[in-house]
């Protein structure tokens, strides 16, 4: 799978999306508050939040399709307003969370309407070379209608690379598809990020953003966090090791003061021990000798690894869409 | 001539307003429902009157005969009327209901372009089989129909009518039709509204069919006038009713 690019170089140092104390309410009810976060040029930038947090309704706002009520923004070199609109447009692709196909069209036939709308020279080449990106050409002349959901989505990627988007906009991209598809949505991702694309991906699918995203911000109306995922899990967890024995130790307090940087331990429920230490890699060989020491038999040590679910879950704990 | 003054006013894209008619007419020649309603419509508005004028005795007083030849022409009139109506109600709102709306307003295009596309597509096509049909009949009028019932019919008293207001009728059709598929959120329910909302003009057009306004040269570039200015501010309305935000949010703004 190959893309080629024939896109003009961003500027340098200059972010692909700013966006500071952006706000968006129907009404009564808020959307997004208050969100402020940028995207460098060539970075995967994982949108995560439970259904109703206000992901879709960015993606809409910063793609021009919807007025903010308040805050700035910058997409790709442009301050988001409403006469930069068509020019906005022109330089980044969204892909909604449903590909919106023309099902009695061809593949080529949805293709080429979007390229008209972009006005591109040269549309059946990249016509072409984007059905190439997403392993379809082969079937560039079956009608929408006859493609598996997988496929559709994969159409609905090769019309998003049509223009060569500085910022492409990716909702939910692998909803609804089953492993296979998921991981073909995600290899071609890989691709783009290769190949130096901004991505801006919004998924609910932790272990997808874990795996696709330089940094994550995670939403639910407010922006809770933005950082890294190994970031987030150090500003939220406190480093531990977990250790398990064949029986109960008969003095933990013994061992937590032989610990290098121990601040306090627990005990799970399902009879691990819990260390909180400052650094793990230092305090494992110790916690092992200590543990042999005090007459334990060691069956594990491990620094505790905490997934981007618990820094998720850690920060997201309401059930957005049954309160709005 | 709409596209030339669209583009020439406001730096609209032909290519664009090109890409979204020519997609248009591809996407109704395949959807059943429009293609056999764009067929049969006009052949059924056809039936009456070319089987009136064939029943039409030749013994018949003349204000007679003057009202069952406008009644026919009625009829035809009815074809530009109600045939674009079918398409230019769906034009939006089936869009939406089929999710191809959004991808679309992530484009370039801008609204006026993408409205004029779409217009265009219903336009055309009408002209075409509304025209078509009419010369049909006038086949039927020259070789069926007695000669006395013939030569009203080919008189400038009907004819002209007949082709100044099919596209004047086309035109408020589609606009109504889009403009009502802008506010719905329903096809089936913006086609039984647009289909009413294209028919007031049908009220003046009755008065030349039944000869109560005789046509003639200045009134043909006045009514032509009419229609150019009737479509262009029907176009910037519609544009104003199409709000991408409701339309992509439901109407949650």
């Amino acid at each position: 799978m190959t893309v080629t690019s024939d896109r003009a170089a961003p500027v340098p140092g200059s972010a692909a999306i700013v966006v500071e104390g952006l706000t968006k309410r129907f009404a009564a009810r808020t959307a997004f508050e208050d969100v402020t976060f940028s995207v460098e040029h060539g970075e995967v930038f994982g949108f995560l939040g439970p259904n109703g947090a206000g992901k879709t309704s960015t993606v809409r706002t910063l793609g021009t399709l919807i007025a903010p009520t308040s805050g700035r923004a910058t997409v790709a070199g442009l301050t988001l307003r409403a006469d930069n609109g068509v020019e906005i447009r022109r330089r980044i692709s969204v892909m909604p969370e449903s590909p919106g196909l023309y099902l009695r069209l061809s593949v080529a036939e949805n293709l080429a309407y979007f390229a008209g709308l972009y006005e591109l020279s040269d549309a059946r080449g990249r016509i072409e070379r984007a059905l190439r990106a997403v392993n379809l050409a082969e079937r560039a002349d079956d009608p929408c209608r006859s493609l598996s959901k997988g496929l559709r989505q994969r159409v609905g990627l090769a019309r998003a690379l049509l223009n060569d988007p500085q910022v492409l906009f990716l909702d939910e991209p692998t909803s609804g598809l089953d492993p296979v598809a998921a991981r073909e949505v995600h290899e071609l991702i890989d691709e783009l990020r290769k190949r130096g694309v901004t991505i801006f991906l919004t998924t609910h699918r932790l272990a997808e953003a874990e795996r696709l995203c330089d940094r994550v911000g995670i939403m639910n109306t407010t922006l809770r966090m933005v950082g890294r995922p190994d970031e987030l899990r150090e500003k939220l967890f406190t480093k531990s090791l977990e250790i398990r024995t064949r029986d109960p130790l008969p003095d933990p307090e013994r061992l937590l003061a032989a610990l290098p940087g121990a601040e306090g331990w627990h005990r799970n429920q399902d009879g691990t021990y819990v260390f909180a230490v400052a650094d793990p890699e230092l305090a494992a060989p110790e916690a092992a000798r200590a543990v042999v020491a005090a007459g334990g038999d060691l069956l594990s040590l491990s620094p505790t690894r905490h997934s981007l679910e618990d820094v998720y879950l850690q920060l997201i704990d309401t059930d957005v869409e049954a309160q709005s | 001539m709409m596209l030339v003054v669209g583009v020439l006013k406001m730096n609209l894209s032909a290519a664009r307003i090109r890409a979204v008619a020519r997609k248009e007419v591809r996407d109704y020649r395949r959807n059943k429902f429009i293609a056999t309603t764009m067929a049969i419509m006009p052949l059924m508005f056809m039936i009456a009157p070319v089987v009136t004028i064939f029943a039409l005795p030749a013994s018949m007083p003349a204000d007679k005969l003057d009202t069952g030849i406008g009644v026919s022409m009625l009829y035809l009139m009815l074809i530009p009327a109600l045939v674009p109506a079918v398409v230019s109600s769906y034009a939006v709102v089936g869009e939406r209901e089929q999710g191809t709306l959004e991808p679309v307003l992530t484009t370039p295009v801008r609204r006026e372009e993408l409205l004029l596309g779409k217009a265009l597509a219903a336009f055309v096509p009408t002209l075409a089989i509304s025209y078509a049909m009419f010369g049909v009949f006038l086949i039927f009028a020259a070789t069926v129909a007695h000669p006395n019932v013939s030569a009203d019919v080919f008189h400038t008293s009907r004819v002209l009518p007949q082709l100044l207001f099919t596209p004047l009728l086309a035109g408020w059709s589609i606009w109504a039709g889009i403009a009502v598929s802008t506010r719905t959120s329903d096809v089936r329910v913006a086609q039984q509204l647009g289909s009413l909302a294209s028919l007031p003009p049908l009220a003046v057009t009755s008065l030349f069919g039944f000869g109560v306004i005789k046509p003639s040269l200045g009134l043909a570039v006045v009514l032509g006038l009419a229609l150019l200015v009737i479509d262009l501010l029907a176009w910037k309305a519609v544009s104003a009713l199409f709000d991408r935000e409701r339309l992509v949010t439901g109407g949650k703004a």
